[in-house]
């Protein structure tokens, strides 16, 4: 089966949840996982006669992340109600943002083997989430959890610069990592505060116009985003290579299978009747506020990694990593205050610290280790106070315990032995014991002397200095 | 423009109303008299009008990030036709 | 005598003195509404218990004598789409036939704030769709003057109430000309205060970018003071007005010297019964006699407002009643096949012919390729015709004219034909659509039956409004003709 015939064509929208204090139009909660219904009132139940209140920090979330996507910020926005009958929705209207949104016109660059490319945002534009269905009763019923009506949403759309499932993985890594730098959400794919809808058409290379696209739902997570994009491409092609078309249409990813399918029958077209909603008046965003909101917003992994690849010559491929989480770079700078050497602080980053977040399964925010601990271990390793198997020992201590390393140092005895007596009695020892690899060396088996400096580490447990350590022990063995 | 009794039927549908024969047919009589008589309005030309959203032009009305007591359970429930494990039982979308 | 007929000032001095008590109040109107109602149908629900016992608690804090507000103590209806928390708030709707509210509307609270007792809640039009009260899905309010006729609508309860002497005073919502037609049809006073004045937090909404809640009430005074208690500020309303809000009662100077009023050539024209327009000149007589000056003028795009109100106010509306869902409230269909089918029977079930018809019309209008031609078109109507207010308002403090074409008509007259029905609006839907205030106030009878006479204001002007009203009251009789019941 063969798809390289064509060219896919993705545009996604993803769904952010604020994390607001209140929900965007009530004072209710937004806290995610409380009891069913316990953070509901008459207004986000949807009662008779109850009114909206727009929550300032909401329109101020959605410019900050509209800045952060280089995005033009609206000079007028306004709220549109969008009609439709559904369980989930109170109102049977969703409040949200038709031709006037937050945010239009932006990009964000994209890193996928080794090239940048920009991808273009059409728009952000602020709304409201929908509650919870559970379906029960063997698919005969649902019931409905309101909790998280009203929580306010961004819907960022990308226009269709995307092509490949890796990019779109790319695409959502980095929408990921500016909405965490700008802290406007948590954007946790599995518990629903970022959530992904993608429009996915082929076309044969060198056409200029759109296949038909189908859009795909329910993919909840980065790798079944990368998974439902991979099984529409097959299938798209399956179709389009046996002289059929694609059905415009939305399709459910089923995790499952790992297959998509039709939803057909369950939507009908629709006609969302979009009007401004009367109960809410227009935002005017002033000059003066769009200056502090962009006063509020950090130096974006973008422009830090730039500085990091000329300023700290690290590689472009080590400043992305550390860039794409806010938490690791600001560790990263936390170091350099401490230490000069920022390959290796870098090196530390990407080799033992990711490895055994890794390898543990934790976040960073579940390590206990500081950018202090990071860059003051650096300048004893320089002074030659420890030697680097112990400082594999002193990192490790810090990401459990946070601990200083001069403390882990002196707690645990781990100065390294640069006195030149006390090593050469060490040497003599080590020399004494191992009459075989001393005459293989002589004979000219220079090797020999690996094993004896291993030796003499493990006499040491690993504290002896071991530029010293070579050189004494080949002094000794050609002297005597 | 007139409206069709298919019209008709596809608004009731969009509305979610059923509505029976006799209400389909006299709906299409009475709305196209209506909208017939508010074709009045494109004796005006309205090209340079700014539409009239609000009467008194307020803008930038929003409240503080403030969280307030949400409703206790039974309160939330107290209309609720159908209910089960303090949740909203409705029945399943169209299979 | 019914304690009812005293002024604010003499129930004031006679619950201080002890010779009245608030349970005494209450009992008057319970009394009188069981000798009444059985007839004029204005309560959809009694709130009696509840009343009474509020009346006790009303009476101890008499006795501890804290100084009271002037509503202190008075038995008021309120519309049956003002929500009351634990008392059924229907909107004359089958739908919601069940409904108990689990909050207060602000108005409600301002009102048990200022010591006033919610005696009960009154008919209306279905979810405030009409003008005759015959839209009710429970039964039609009768006319206290006759019978035979209609209360007008939709706040037709309200204002039989009132006139029935029920109640000291009621609450309406006026959203093309629900308080004031009413008011004049059962010939009392009926003030819809401009829009954003009083909070509309808890008002079941029709139109939401038109309604606006109001007191009725027997004279202008009782309005004034109504209106004190129910505007201002009020943060869940995205659309109310900050405002400094004057006292009302003190603007009853009655000094209307050197006011200028206009009169709309438009609202005197064709299709106005000449008794009405007559009552209405001699009005204006009586304003020359007082020193103010009149002219006629024109307010050139009244003809469109009808067709620019229903085209909006069905869109709005359409969008406002999808909530009725069956989902969360109100009645559900018995066994639905699915859930659309749960929507479909529920809504058909619980909504009348003319709520199906406004949400029809409005949901074509909003529909996908009629935006443009009908919505926005309209809203952009709007704004010329508040344009037309505008540019009157900057040589005149007020507008006077009828507050209907004619007087109120029969039970079952106009039934069947909506569009004739729609046109008797055409004096108070361009006063709705540009948001200023108005009153409408007795002014003269014919066959027995009241006329009203609409006076409109600036925004955020009722002062002047209630001060001319005041004084012609206070230089005319017809305010206080009573119908015998």
């Amino acid at each position: 089966m063969t798809t390289n015939k064509y060219e896919t064509v993705v545009g996604l929208e993803v769904h952010v949840e604020l994390h607001t204090n209140s929900k965007i139009f009530c004072g209710c909660s937004t806290e995610f996982g409380a009891p069913p219904n316990s953070h509901t009132c008459p207004v986000c139940l949807g009662h008779p006669g109850v009114l909206p209140v727009l929550n300032r920090q909401a329109v101020e979330y959605a410019m900050k992340a509209s800045m952060a996507l280089n995005c033009q910020v609206a000079d007028i926005s306004k709220f549109d109600r969008k009609n439709y009958f559904y369980p989930d929705s109170p109102k049977a209207y969703q409040i949200s943002q038709y031709d006037q949104p937050i945010g239009e016109h932006g990009y964000i660059d994209i890193e996928v083997n080794g090239e940048t490319k920009r991808i273009g945002i059409t728009r952000v534009h602020l709304e409201e989430d929908a509650g919870k269905l559970t379906h029960i009763d063997g698919g005969y019923a649902s019931l409905v959890d309101f909790n998280r009506v009203g929580t306010p949403l961004i819907e960022i759309v990308s226009e269709p610069d995307i092509r490949t499932p890796e990019e779109a993985k790319a695409y959502l890594e980095k929408l990921r990592s500016i909405m965490l730098y700008c802290d406007v959400s948590d954007v946790k794919m599995e518990e629903g505060s970022m959530r992904c809808d993608a429009n996915i058409s082929l076309r044969p290379y060198g056409q200029k116009e759109f296949g038909i696209r189908a859009e795909l739902k329910n993919m909840n997570s980065m790798r079944n985003v990368v998974r439902g994009l991979e099984y529409e491409q097959i299938r798209q092609a399956e179709i389009l290579n046996a002289g059929g078309e694609v059905v415009q249409e939305t399709r459910r990813y089923d995790d499952a299978s790992g297959k998509t399918f039709s939803m057909r029958g369950k939507e009908e077209a629709h006609d969302y009747r979009y009007f401004p909603d009367p109960d809410l008046v227009k935002i005017h965003i002033s000059q003066e506020w769009k200056d502090a909101i962009r006063a509020s917003i950090p130096e974006l992994p973008d422009s830090r990694k730039a500085r990091y690849t000329s300023e700290y010559e690290l590689s472009s491929y080590d400043a992305e990593v550390i860039t794409s989480s806010k938490q690791l770079a600001d560790l990263f700078e936390e170091s350099l205050q401490y230490t000069k050497d920022a390959k290796g602080a870098a090196n530390w980053i990407m080799g033992d610290l990711l490895g055994y977040m890794n390898q543990n399964n934790k976040e960073l925010s579940d390590v206990a280790l500081t950018g202090q601990g990071l860059g003051e271990m650096l300048e004893l390793l320089a002074k030659g106070t420890i030697n680097g198997k112990i400082a594999k020992t002193v990192f490790k201590t810090m990401l459990e315990t946070g601990k200083l390393p001069q403390q882990i140092v002196e707690e645990q005895g781990l100065v390294q032995i640069s006195d030149e007596g006390a090593l050469l009695a060490i040497v003599d020892a080590v020399i004494e014991r191992n009459p075989q690899s001393v005459e293989d060396y002589r004979a000219g088996k220079e090797k020999a002397i690996g094993f004896l400096v291993g030796q003499l580490m493990k006499e040491t447990k690993g504290k002896a200095n071991p530029a010293m350590v070579n050189k004494l022990l080949v002094d000794r063995l050609k002297s005597q | 423009m007139s409206i069709t009794l298919k019209d008709v039927e596809h608004v009731a549908n969009l509305a979610r109303l059923e509505l029976s024969d006799a209400e389909k047919s006299q709906f299409t009589d009475q709305l196209n008299a209506i909208l017939k008589y508010a074709e009045k309005l494109n004796e005006l030309n309205t090209d340079e009008v700014e539409p009239t959203s609000h009467v008194f032009q307020l803008v930038n009305v929003m409240r503080d990030d403030v969280q307030k007591e949400s409703l206790p359970i039974d309160k939330v429930l107290l209309n609720a036709p159908d209910e089960e494990d303090d949740q909203i039982k409705v029945p399943a979308v169209i299979e | 005598m019914s304690p009812f007929e005293l002024s604010l000032q003499e129930v004031g001095a006679k619950l201080r003195s002890k010779e009245l008590s608030v349970t005494e109040l209450v009992d008057a109107s319970y009394k009188r509404i069981a000798q009444t109602d059985d007839t004029i149908k204005a309560f959809i629900t009694l709130n009696e218990q509840e009343a009474r016992k509020q009346a006790g608690e009303l009476d101890q804090k008499l006795a501890s004598s804290e100084a009271q507000g002037a509503l202190f103590g008075l038995p008021a209806g309120i519309k049956d789409n003002i929500v009351t928390e634990g008392l059924l708030t229907t909107c004359a709707s089958q739908f919601l036939s069940n409904y108990n509210p689990i909050y207060d509307a602000t108005v409600t609270r301002k009102l048990r704030d200022a010591g006033t007792v919610t005696i009960g809640k009154l008919n209306m039009d279905e979810f405030a769709m009409g003008g005759s009260n015959e839209n009710s899905s429970y039964f039609a309010t009768r006319n206290p003057w006759n019978t035979e006729h209609v209360p007008g609508g939709s706040s037709g309860g309200s204002a039989a109430a009132v006139a029935a002497g029920q109640v000291y005073f009621s609450l309406g919502s006026d959203t093309g000309g629900s308080i004031r037609q009413p008011a004049a049809y059962c010939g009392i006073v009926g003030l819809k205060p401009t829009y954003g004045l009083v909070s509309r937090f808890g008002l079941v909404a029709f139109a939401s970018s038109l309604d606006q809640i109001g007191p009725l009430t027997k004279n202008v005074e009782d309005a004034a003071h109504v209106l004190q208690a129910i505007a201002g500020y009020d943060a869940s309303d995205s659309t109310s007005a900050n405002v400094a809000i004057p006292n009302y009662s003190e603007a009853l100077t009655g000094d209307v010297k050197g006011l200028r009023i206009a009169v709309p050539k438009e609202y005197l024209g064709e299709g106005i019964d000449p008794r009405v327009k007559e009552a209405v000149m001699n009005a204006l007589k009586t304003y020359e006699s007082l020193g103010a000056t009149w002219e006629e003028v024109s307010l050139p795009h009244t003809e469109y407002a009808i067709a620019t109100y229903y085209l909006l106010a069905s869109s709005e509306a359409s969008s406002n009643l999808a909530r009725f869902d069956g989902v969360r409230y109100g009645v559900r269909a018995e066994n639905p096949d699915n859930l659309i089918d749960l929507y479909r029977k529920s809504r058909s079930q619980g909504f009348g012919p003319e709520v199906k018809r406004r949400i029809m019309l409005g949901t074509y209008a909003l529909s996908s390729g009629y935006y443009d031609a009908y919505y926005l078109k309209a809203q952009k109507v709007r704004t010329l015709i508040k344009q037309d207010f505008d540019q009157v308002f900057e040589k005149y403090d007020l507008v006077i004219g009828p507050t209907a074409p004619t007087t109120a008509f029969r039970i079952g007259e106009q039934v069947g034909d909506p569009l004739t029905m729609y046109l008797n609006d055409i004096c108070t839907i361009p006063v709705s659509l540009a948001g200023v205030p108005a009153i409408s106030i007795p002014c003269g009878q014919a066959d027995g039956l009241p006329i009203g006479m609409q006076i409109i204001g600036k925004a955020f002007d009722e002062s002047t409004v209630l001060r001319a009203a005041h004084a012609f009251e206070a230089n005319t009789e017809f305010h206080k003709q009573r119908p015998t019941l």
